[in-house]
């Protein structure tokens, strides 16, 4: 099996992904980990370059003192046989700390019960840009297997030097090395005994193959699934430590207000500790209603700014660029063949613009933090994406040194991009330093959808030129602020011009589960039923017809194949499709829907999802994925949106803003496609991107309604 | 402040708060029992779900003063000792969760839907659990998972029946 990453198309680079690793790394030194973790061996990776030529040596195992200082832990295997994998890598629902899990105990050969996961912690794990854009299975489920597969290696090694015998013999399984000639056999624990042994990873050290998966590749449940049933686990805003107050911050009365003055004279005299640094006021109190209280009786003056509202929303887009930023810089803009030329030959001419809005994340649980100071030293644990960037963000925040500050994340409710920030860790911090003991700070729900940030809104313009045959010669695609995610084409057109333009954004804005992908394909796949209308094709015919590669192809027709694509419509029936290629997977989904014409409304009856993302590594996890992306999708593209007017968010309550509910949730079909011949790839934003489109050709089929903006039918279809 | 005497999971506890506070607030902060969750404050998500006399209440809205000695039951008194209740194992079984921040609002919930109801149907069972929202999209699950306990729990109940 070939481990380099299968490429269609390159991958656009992300804005709002893009986070820089810090320039330098403090860590525990080898000596350090084996006081810390006790005897037993130790898989590493060396961040020093020196240390480069000794790991291109190939899988070496020995008491090694030249090996630089400056290692990262992946794994502990402890001389009771207990297994301990460090990733930085966070659980917010994608069950990857049981995928995870998974790819190690196939190379290892060990049960899962005896992994323990640790992740996320800037203290113990190795440094992690973050958990977002679906990179956790391609990258660290290969990562680990790699650690597990050297540390398997060293094991059979070990084996064969204390039997003095040839290791290739020799087999792993069950927690033993095996010799089937002698059929003698240790358990890893005894061969862990007493040492102290560091193995970095090899370049290509042998892995398991797909084919050959035997844990990996299965459905397994949950690993700590009990401790969710029983409500033990413990999320961000459950953590607490002895002599905790709770935080409070007082939050201007709309976007972008200055601070004129503050009376906080009142909330002393309650006995809370108040804080006002710059623009930041908040409270320390003994409980959450104390501290509620006294930030409702600080008085304070503000001074607000003009802020436009979402009505003129998409005017404001269009005419707001960045300045300072060439539009025609590298990413954004794709050029090929001559548009001009092959737009003005076009037999048929197809404009049309496409808009999204903002729209929340929504997690469940909101941000929440504890803090605690020791002197100069800062512990966080907090709910967020990115704790080493958290850790970042909280050294800026107190000049000090990152090595003094360590960010935890318990596994957390949920993130879908929303939780890339450290807020809430900020806050606790500061409150904490001066009230001189841990403070704990929950947003409330009306805190997270006004304060966190939203998926971008955009415009989307969109030229095309085809021949009557339905062959597409030219395709020009404007993308104004929502993102480059997915800009690109996966149709065969000679000739492109693909250009996305920063504008500035009313809103604070940043990622989103599949990013700009879901807008873009919302644009391209919409705008391909329109063609495929206009030149009087099957919109299904008309897709393979430009489709040249085959993966895609081969989603489209699993999915046309489950769906029953050709049937005719029952009055008020509707079916669309939509898809495409995002994040190294590829997705079909066919929709059902029904237009209720007197009363306008419009249900989703019926979603078939085709997706192919590679080897198949959990596939009860996968199918949980996708349901989840298209229960989720749903929202955007049928109801949810931002509303705001001069700097204020007018929906931000679970009251006022619709999410998805039992009772809007179709049948939903789920084909998988296993490439065992193809790496794993992640699941969790890609199978999201094809719904909407699908919904909106669905509602033109049923309807002859036309809809190009996100969401499609916030208060109905309106049939005039 | 005032002292109230609750009865939470066949526990009497007595705490010192103001009647109005949310009995949410008074689990959590007071009992230290975070099994019931926050998502909205305002009874819209269900996550902070609780049986109170049996019955699915919003903790969130309920004013702890207002329920001093009733029985309440929160996620960490269902199932016995180290026995799961039937819709826990079902909600392992089915895999009905991600983040599993609303799982436990979501088992108080069809707990409460199966006391009264042996054998919902789909419509009802979508019809009792709307007013829980999972953002994670399980919801498919969670139908299942509610299906599956209610067939455990048909099954257990003529076991014991026919001992009798
Ligand atoms: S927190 Fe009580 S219903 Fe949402
Ligand atoms: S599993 Fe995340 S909210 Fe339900």
């Amino acid at each position: 099996m070939s481990e380099k990453p299968h490429v269609q198309i390159p991958m656009e680079p992300e804005r709002y992904e893009l986070t820089a690793a810090p320039p330098y790394h403090f860590d525990l030194d080898r000596r350090e980990f084996f006081r810390f973790l006790g005897a037993g061996i130790l898989v590493v990776s060396v961040l020093k370059q020196a240390a480069l030529t000794q790991e291109s040596g190939g899988a070496r195992a020995g008491r090694d003192d030249s090996l630089p200082k400056e290692i990262d832990a992946w794994l502990h295997l402890g001389e009771n046989g207990k297994v301990t994998v460090y990733t930085g890598k966070v659980e917010m629902g994608q069950n990857i700390r049981t995928s995870l899990s998974q790819g190690v105990a196939e190379e290892l050969h060990v049960p899962i019960s005896a992994i323990e996961m640790v992740m996320g912690d800037t203290q113990l794990t190795p440094f992690d840009m973050g958990t977002f854009g679906s990179r956790t299975t391609p990258t660290m489920n290969l990562q680990l297997r790699k650690v597990a597969a050297a540390a398997r290696e060293l094991l059979i090694g070990l084996a064969a030097a204390q039997w003095q015998t040839d290791r290739q013999r020799l087999i792993a399984a069950d927690g033993k090395v095996t010799d089937p000639k002698t059929r003698r056999s240790v358990e890893y624990a005894a061969l862990a005994k007493g040492q102290q042994l560091t193995q970095s990873i090899p370049a290509d050290g042998p892995l398991i193959p797909a084919t050959s998966w035997t844990v990996a590749g299965q459905s397994v449940p949950k690993v700590d699934g009990r401790d969710f049933v029983t409500g033990k686990h413990r999320y961000p805003s459950d953590h607490k430590l002895p002599d905790c107050w709770q935080g409070k911050v007082l939050r201007p009365p709309s976007f972008g207000a200055t601070l004129l003055s503050v009376d906080s004279q009142k909330a002393e005299q309650m006995g809370a500790t108040v804080v006002h640094d710059g623009n930041f006021v908040g409270v320390a109190a003994p409980d959450a209603g104390l501290a509620t209280a006294a930030v409702a009786a600080i008085r304070a003056e503000w001074k607000s700014e003009p802020q436009p509202s979402s009505k003129e929303l998409f005017d404001y887009l269009r005419k707001n660029p960045v300045e300072g930023r060439d539009p025609t810089g590298d990413g954004d803009r794709y050029e090929t063949g001559n548009v001009d030329q092959a737009m003005a030959s076009a037999e048929h001419r197809l404009q049309q613009t496409y808009t999204v809005s903002y729209i929340a994340h929504v997690p469940l649980e909101p941000r929440a933090a504890l803090a605690k100071w020791e002197g100069d030293n800062l512990t966080v644990w907090t709910g967020t994406q990115r704790p080493f960037g958290v850790r970042g963000e909280l050294a800026e925040a107190f000049r000090i040194p990152e090595d003094r500050v360590r960010v935890l994340m318990p596994d957390t409710g949920s993130g879908y991009g929303g939780k890339h920030t450290g807020e809430t860790a900020i806050e606790a911090a500061r409150l904490a330093r001066a009230a001189k003991r841990p403070i704990k700070v929950v947003w409330t729900r009306e805190e997270e959808f006004t304060w966190a940030y939203f998926r971008p809104a955009g415009v989307i313009d969109v030229v095309s030129g085809a021949r009557s045959d339905g062959t597409i010669t030219a395709w020009e695609f404007h993308n104004y602020n929502s993102g480059s995610a997915g800009i690109r084409t996966y149709y065969a057109i000679p000739n492109q011009r693909i250009v996305f333009h920063a504008t500035r954004s009313p809103l604070r804005q940043g990622s989103y589960r599949a990013l700009a992908a879901t807008a873009n394909h919302f644009a391209r796949e919409s705008h391909m039923d329109e063609v495929a209308h206009a030149v009087k094709m099957d919109p299904l015919e008309f897709r393979l017809k430009n489709l040249k590669d085959e993966r895609l192809r081969a989603v489209f027709e699993a999915a046309a194949k489950k769906f029953g694509w050709g049937k005719s419509p029952a009055p008020g029936q509707g079916f669309g499709m939509g898809g495409g290629y995002e994040k190294l997977g590829n997705i079909a989904t066919f929709v059902e829907v029904s237009v209720d014409r007197k009363s306008g409304e419009v249900k989703v009856v019926r979603v078939v999802s085709a997706f192919e993302c590679g080897a198949v590594v959990n596939p009860d996890n996968l199918r949980n994925q996708i349901q989840g992306s298209n229960v989720q999708g749903l929202g955007g593209a049928l109801f949810e949106a931002i509303e705001f007017e001069q700097g204020k968010i007018l929906n931000g309550r679970m009251s006022e803003y619709r999410v998805p509910r039992f009772s809007d949730v179709p049948v939903l079909e789920t084909v998988l496609l296993d490439r065992k011949d193809i790496p794993s790839v992640g699941a969790g934003e890609c199978p999201m991107v094809g719904l909407a489109p699908a919904i909106a050709n669905a509602i033109y089929h049923a309807t002859g309604v036309r809809l190009r903006s996100l969401p499609l039918v916030p208060e109905g279809l309106k049939l005039s | 402040m005032a002292t109230i005497h609750l009865a939470v999971n066949g526990r009497p506890y007595t705490v010192d708060a103001d009647p109005q506070t949310s009995l949410l607030t008074v689990l959590r902060e007071h009992l230290d029992l975070t099994g019931s969750k926050y998502g909205c404050g305002e009874g819209q998500c269900g996550a902070c779900t609780v049986l109170i006399d049996g019955r699915a209440q919003r903790s969130c809205i309920t004013k702890v003063g207002a329920v001093a000695q009733r029985p309440i039951t929160t996620i960490e008194g269902l199932g016995s000792g180290d026995q799961l209740h039937p819709v826990q194992e079902a909600f392992l079984e089915e895999g009905a969760m991600q983040c599993a921040y609303c799982t436990s609002g979501m088992i108080m919930s069809a707990v409460a839907l199966l006391n009264r109801n042996h054998q919902p149907k789909e419509s009802e069972i979508v019809e009792f659990m709307d007013g829980n929202i999972c953002r994670c999209g399980t919801y498919p699950r969670i139908v299942s998972a509610i299906q599956r306990a209610a067939r455990a729990m048909a099954k257990a109940g003529a076991a014991t029946g026919a001992g009798r």
